[in-house]
């Protein structure tokens, strides 16, 4: 169960050993160990407060752990400073939970502005490569939009486009699907999909959107306690017939069909 | 109790700490490459042209107000010759810098953390980070650098049309001599006051510019942090201003 299957290659993109990290008197992560596959979605749940998002701060180098090592293409990247940490980030898209979109600027600037910033591509090759990245998240002549312009879904597709015109190798995803409707949850969740294919990308994906989110992964990984609890494909892990990954699930349901129960009633 | 206090002593060492860094960071990028003129002219627009009214505003009324209080004061003793002078010291070497520096903290300073506040708690600064971009090389030195460059400027601005003011309301309205106004300042005023005055304007335009940043650039991710962060900042930005006015007077005099 914890042994990643071998069916790709035998190489990991990302290797997470024993990470270990401490916020004042709490241990949010607890000893982390997970194998995050090239070429697939990985998906990481837990109840809130299972060190989820930490965990995706620590993978993308925005937090450093206290121990424990993190693999990208054979490089620990937890000992890497200054120049070496921006040339492992380049690696990365990163959706953030809000979208983070620049609201000063353009969903077109927003897009273009990894490009902008970091690369000496000519203007019209920018151009042309942010339609192109537009297109592919469904966002066709939506450019000139400001982000307050847009909806919820919108922002997140725009978000997206922006994490991916670099062309990364690995996207990396947090709630993608918070504070959107179902419909547009399953269209979100479909867009993941498409995209992971067309851009043959490594994705690293933090849901609390259980069960939707199994749908559109390959793996998953169960936090608990700060620790991989679970850790398998997502046929492994449901048949696991685990107690706690059991209650979990339930709990979602159960605390879905409260809210809704109350809802009704008032 | 006293462990409760040590930790108290080296939690404010800490914070003081990373204050200071801020800044020795914000200094630092802003002279290493890549260079940005750019956002650098663009922050100049915000903290310096668009604070131009609100400066000639309050220049206008600080100096028709020290023309009115000068003349009575002076008439008493028959000097109204000196009232030129006398508006003149005062706003190049004290008023000009202080009032202009509080005037941009109010303005742009608040304007400043709110949205580097909004931007820490939308995560919009861990996504400069993410994209390799440093957010305080992007964010943070163009606006110190821009503060160093139009505090000086509108404080400039300040003095000449405080000094039109006294003249205004001095002479006038209330009848001082026209000649010995000008002539009073032309002759009295020394290069060491003025270059005190741009001294002062050039140290507050980094404490606001600093104080401002740092609090925005630290909001606390909830809904109370950004309204906090501002209100901090002005109030901080404030103190420290007449608190360095006092230092660099007594160094500078």
């Amino acid at each position: 169960m914890s042994e990643p299957e071998t069916n790709h290659d035998g190489v990991n993109a990302i290797k997470v050993r024993d990470l270990h990290r401490r916020f004042d008197h709490q241990q949010v992560l607890d000893g982390v160990s997970l194998d995050i596959p090239p070429d697939q979605i990985t998906t990481i749940v837990g109840p809130s407060g299972s060190g989820k998002t930490v965990f995706l701060k620590h993978l993308n180098l925005l937090l450093r752990p206290d121990s424990g090592q993190i693999v990208i293409d054979n490089f620990d990247v937890t000992k890497l400073r200054g120049a070496a940490v921006d040339a492992v980030r380049e690696k990365f898209g990163m959706l953030f939970q809000a979208g983070a979109l620049f609201d000063s600027m353009s969903v077109f600037d927003n897009v273009a502005f990894p490009l902008v910033e970091k690369t000496r591509m000519p203007r019209a090759e920018i151009k042309q490569r942010v339609l192109e990245t537009l297109q592919a998240v469904g966002l066709e002549k939506m450019e000139r939009k400001y982000p307050s312009e847009l909806s919820g879904g919108m922002q997140k597709r725009a978000a997206l486009a922006r994490a991916l015109v670099t062309r990364p190798k690995i996207l990396m995803l947090d709630e993608p699907t918070t504070g959107l409707d179902p419909s547009r949850t399953g269209a979100i969740h479909e867009l993941i999909r498409r995209t992971q294919k067309n851009f043959e990308l490594t994705v690293v994906l933090v849901s609390h959107d259980v069960p939707a989110v199994f749908e559109v992964s390959d793996r998953v990984a169960f936090l608990h306690h700060g620790k991989t609890h679970l850790n398998g494909t997502v046929a492994e892990v449901m048949a696991a017939n685990d107690e706690i990954f059991k209650h979990f699930l339930e709990g979602k349901a159960a605390g879905a069909e409260n809210e809704e129960n109350e809802a009704l009633a008032g | 109790m006293i462990e409760r206090l040590g930790a108290l002593v080296l939690d404010g060492i800490a914070r003081l700490g990373t204050f200071v860094l801020f800044l020795i960071s914000a200094l630092f990028y802003a002279i290493m490459p890549p260079y940005k003129p750019r956002l650098l002219i663009r922050q100049i627009r915000t903290i310096g042209s668009d604070s131009l009214f609100l400066i000639v505003l309050i220049a206008t009324f600080t100096g028709m107000v020290l023309g009115l209080q000068g003349y009575n004061a002076l008439h008493r003793f028959g000097s109204d010759t000196a009232l030129g002078t006398v508006v003149a010291l005062i706003l190049v070497r004290e008023l000009g810098p202080v009032l202009a520096a509080l005037m941009i903290a109010a303005r742009a300073g608040s304007a400043m953390a709110a949205e580097l506040g909004s931007m820490q708690s939308t995560e919009q600064i861990d996504a400069l980070t993410v994209m390799a971009i440093n957010p305080i090389q992007y964010l943070v030195s163009p606006r110190v650098l821009a503060g160093v460059i139009s505090f000086p400027l509108l404080t400039s601005i300040f003095d000449v049309i405080g000094i039109w003011g006294g003249y205004l309301i001095g002479v006038k309205l209330l009848g001082a001599p026209s000649g010995p106004y000008f002539n009073g300042i032309g002759s009295t005023l020394t290069s060491h006051d003025i270059m005190t005055g741009l001294y002062k304007a050039l140290v507050f335009g980094i404490v606001v510019m600093w104080v401002c940043c740092y609090k925005g650039y630290n909001a606390e991710r909830m809904a109370t942090g950004v309204s906090r962060a501002t209100t901090q900042a002005v109030v901080l930005s404030s103190v420290l201003i007449l608190a360095w006015d006092y230092f660099l007077t007594s160094i500078l005099l």
